[in-house]
């Protein structure tokens, strides 16, 4: 019991990271109805920015914030300059465009950091707050760095006449020329956005998992299909399908073995979804006929 | 007409939707402060029209607001010159808040404090609306869907204000109290107005000038109150 | 899709004469690429019927050609079958698998499905991986297949009559998937893509149409993929990783959707690129990679078999029209 308490903690803690990346997708689909194949490779690639300016001396908040900027920066360059000239293609070829995405981003991370596996600290200490048995200082600090994230977005969104402006943007952007948004940009801003939220997701993971080119991989797919179970147009649905999908992870990784943990856990929302389509929380879309 | 220059100056004003023209090079305007309506059946290219001013489709012609160019430029920065569109099917954002549909209209505005201010009298106008500010918009009836339109649009302090269609599907005595509210609005606020409407009796009682547009292309034009009285005009074009 | 009219049948005949005489006029080990491209070929025809022709999206097509791989695989090397008999089996095997994959996959659409198919896609190498079926898979290791031999009659190399046979069933799968596309089954395949419920409301049995594809489309694949491991000469889970998926889908888009012709376009992008992109940078190959796919995409979005369409129709009109618009 105590074992199963104790997964299903650390589960809510690597599920907070999957909850923002499902976050980071769900914006992005709202206003494209695409998902960004490449937000896991970005965030890797953040990471190791930070990386570099920690191994440059660089203290580690002060890297914090400089990595987070400069992957929202990054994430409106690829708006603005990769996406927007397909914008108006067929879909599949969009997909193909975040693939490639993906992948150049993946070779070059390889290619300027080497494959070698790299260790990332933790800003926070290693003793377990408390003494506590079922957290370590890392899953509690990272579950509270998460939870600041969502809940700043969630300010944003709600009470800012920016937040606004995107939401309305994404919802319907004919009218939203007509009083006067560049919807352009808030897509721009929104990419941005969702690029600082990966940034945050990888400083998170990485002293877990270890720094290296592929360890997006499994965190993005989780949190694609968190954001799925939860519902893709639903961002409420797609941070909580991002904690059930931690747990469920963290769960059937222990009880079942870790080879099969990833095909076992995907099979469960498979199954979810085939009983119900559109996630948890999405809008069931009543079709006209 | 007064003599001093038009609000909204329109030569050879032609639009096409891909292959197919729809406005004939048409030339038309609103005086500063005035009311234009702009009649004619479905499909004579009404709608195309305002989306023409607001160049949200391919156009070619002259369009000039207080004098200077605005034709070519991107419909955001048309808006925010003081363009103000009341679209066809009034363009709600079904997913936001009545209040949220408002200050919406006021994006592009930098006076911050002052559109507290507006919303309360817009409320004033629509007091159905304050009723239901925090309600989804999309819960709204045809009806105070328009209201909300009308004074989403009217939060941006427009120069020009665009209305397609403002009666559709609405009660005659919503229609009534609608265009009672927009003539308060221009004789007190000295908004122009350009006013595409099928139902051209309310349309000329509102208006002080009118342009008939039959197939893309102007068929008559004259002072509103002239071709009110003018019976066989109203028989042959206006069937009434 | 009409008939074929004469110039285009003597075009293809001219191409078929080319195939036959490839072998010859080229070293072994470019036979081996060009037979691994006939494979893939096939693999993308297959594909392309289910996301092309039939609007549904997979991201695990990979896992139905590493089923046909090791199908193959177990039955020349376990059963001691001779490798022209495999191939229909994994066909069968693999049509299977697709047609039961795709019945509880008709509720999901768009991206649900693409999550379902990519689960599969992961969920491939690690089952072939498992310890409970190691002793016919051969676990991590894999199995080694040996090459077949050119029947002595022949006088061929292993790689030229390989080359000929994978010919064969290029042809055969080609002409009976040309078949079918351009038949009442094409027709409703994609009715159901581009209008769903109309197609429902004249009759056509939408689900089972679906799942067939899915099936048929597996079929190909499973094919292709046991062509592709009796090139390669060795099957092992990791050379069927979730990469192999997202690499057929590249080549479905970059040869052209709802296109037979694209499927070679893709299968030459598929297996030429990386290596070309290889020379150009030893050290980030698929950087220069991603660059091209995004190249091909800005000046290409319907793939090289609709930019052949386009470029003909241009020409068509610049030569045989007035320039009234």
């Amino acid at each position: 019991m105590d074992q199963l308490l104790h997964q299903i903690l650390a589960g809510l803690a690597t599920g907070g990271i999957y909850a923002s990346v499902a976050l980071a997708l769900v914006m992005i689909y709202q206003a494209t109805h695409l998902v960004n194949f490449a937000q896991g490779e970005m965030a890797m690639f953040a990471t190791y920015l930070a990386w570099a300016l920690l191994q440059a001396g660089v203290p580690y908040w002060g890297a914090f914030a400089i990595t987070v900027v400069s992957a929202f920066v990054l994430g409106v360059a690829i708006e603005r300059i990769v996406i927007r000239p397909v914008e108006n293609s067929p879909i599949l070829a969009v997909v193909i465009v975040f693939i490639a995405l993906l992948v150049i981003f993946n070779s070059i991370a390889g290619w300027i950091f080497t494959y070698t596996i790299k260790p990332f600290p933790s800003p926070f200490p290693a003793e377990p707050l408390f003494g506590n048995p079922y957290l370590s200082s890392h899953e509690l600090g990272s579950m509270a760095i998460t939870l600041v994230v969502l809940l700043l977005l969630f300010v944003f969104f709600r009470f800012t006449p920016l937040g606004l402006a995107m939401r309305a943007a994404a919802q319907n952007p004919v009218s939203s020329r007509l009083v006067g948004i560049r919807v352009g940009w808030m897509l721009a801003l929104g990419w941005g956005l969702a690029a600082a939220i990966g940034a945050i997701a990888g400083m998170m993971v990485a002293p877990t998992v270890f720094l290296e080119p592929n360890m997006m991989g499994g965190v993005l797919l989780y949190a694609f299909a968190g954001a799925l179970l939860g519902g893709i147009d639903s961002p409420g649905g797609a941070v909580l399908g991002g904690f059930i999908v931690g747990v469920l992870e963290n769960v059937v990784g222990t009880y079942v073995g870790s080879e099969l943990k990833l095909t076992l856990a995907l099979v469960v929302i498979i199954g979810v979804l085939v009983v119900k389509p559109s996630g948890l929380f999405g809008k069931v879309h009543v079709v006209r006929v | 007409m007064d003599g001093s220059a038009p609000l909204l100056d329109v030569r050879g004003l032609a639009a096409q939707y891909g292959p197919t023209q729809v406005l004939h090079g048409i030339d038309f305007s609103v005086a500063e402060g005035g009311i234009t309506a702009i009649l004619g059946a479905n499909g004579a290219g009404k709608t195309t029209l305002l989306r023409a001013v607001c160049n949200m489709i391919r156009t070619s012609g002259d369009v000039r607001l207080a004098g200077e160019r605005i034709d070519g430029q991107a419909t955001e920065a048309i808006v925010r010159r003081g363009v103000a569109h009341v679209p066809d099917g009034r363009g709600t954002f079904m997913n936001l808040s009545v209040e949220e549909n408002l200050r919406l209209g006021a994006h592009t505005r930098r006076d911050r404090s002052e559109i507290g201010a507006d919303c309360e009298r817009m409320y004033a106008h629509f007091p159905r609306l304050k009723e239901r500010r925090r309600q989804q918009a999309g819960t709204l009836s045809g009806g105070e869907q328009q209201m909300l339109a009308v004074s989403r649009a009217l939060m941006l302090r427009p120069r020009l204000l665009l209305l397609d269609e403002p009666s559709f599907g609405l009660a005659p005595l919503i229609v009534q109290q609608l265009f009672e509210i927009l003539r308060v609005i221009n004789q007190g606020e000295k908004i122009g107005m350009l006013l595409v409407e099928q139902n051209a009796a309310m349309a000329l009682a509102l208006a002080d000038h009118a342009y008939l547009l039959e197939t893309g292309r102007v068929v008559m034009s004259g002072a509103a109150e002239t071709i009110r009285s003018d019976e066989s005009i109203r028989r042959s074009y206006l069937g009434y | 899709m009409r008939g074929l009219d004469r110039r285009q049948l003597a075009g293809l005949a001219v191409l078929l004469v080319l195939a036959c005489a490839l072998p010859f006029l080229v070293a072994n080990y470019r036979v081996f690429q060009i037979t691994l491209v006939l494979a893939y070929a096939i693999a993308l025809l297959g594909l392309n019927m289910l996301t092309g022709y039939n609007g549904q999206i997979s991201l695990g097509h990979g896992a139905f050609y590493a089923i046909g791989a090791y199908t193959a695989a177990i039955l020349m090397d376990k059963a001691g079958w001779p490798y022209w008999a495999t191939i229909p089996v994994a066909g069968a095997v693999c049509f299977v698998a697709g047609f039961l994959f795709g019945l509880p996959a008709l509720r999901l659409e768009g991206l649900y499905l693409a999550l379902a198919t990519f689960a599969l896609g992961v969920a491939m190498p690690q089952i072939l991986k498992h310890k409970s079926i190691e002793e016919w898979t051969g676990g991590v290791q894999g199995i080694v297949i040996v090459k077949p031999d050119a029947p002595a009659w022949t006088g061929l190399s292993q790689d030229q009559w390989l080359y000929f046979f994978c010919l064969a069933w290029v042809l055969l799968l080609f002409v009976l998937g040309w078949n079918l596309l351009r038949g009442r089954v094409g027709r409703a395949m994609v009715a159901i893509r581009d209008q769903p419920i109309a197609a429902q409301a004249m009759g056509v049995n939408t689900a089972m149409v679906k799942s067939l594809t899915f099936g048929v489309s597996a079929l190909y694949t499973g094919i292709a993929g046991a062509l592709g491991a009796i090139a390669v000469q060795f099957v092992a889970p990791d050379s069927f990783s979730f990469f192999l998926s997202i690499t057929l889908l590249t080549g479905v888009v970059i040869g052209g959707l709802a296109s037979i012709s694209g499927a070679f376009f893709g299968a030459v992008f598929i297996q030429f690129i990386p290596n070309i992109a290889d020379e150009i940078s030893k050290a980030a190959p698929w950087a220069i990679y991603g660059i091209v796919l995004i190249a091909f995409m800005y000046t290409m979005p319907t793939g090289v078999a609709g930019f052949v369409r386009i470029a003909r129709a241009r020409l068509a009109r610049r030569r045989g029209g007035s320039t009234v618009r």
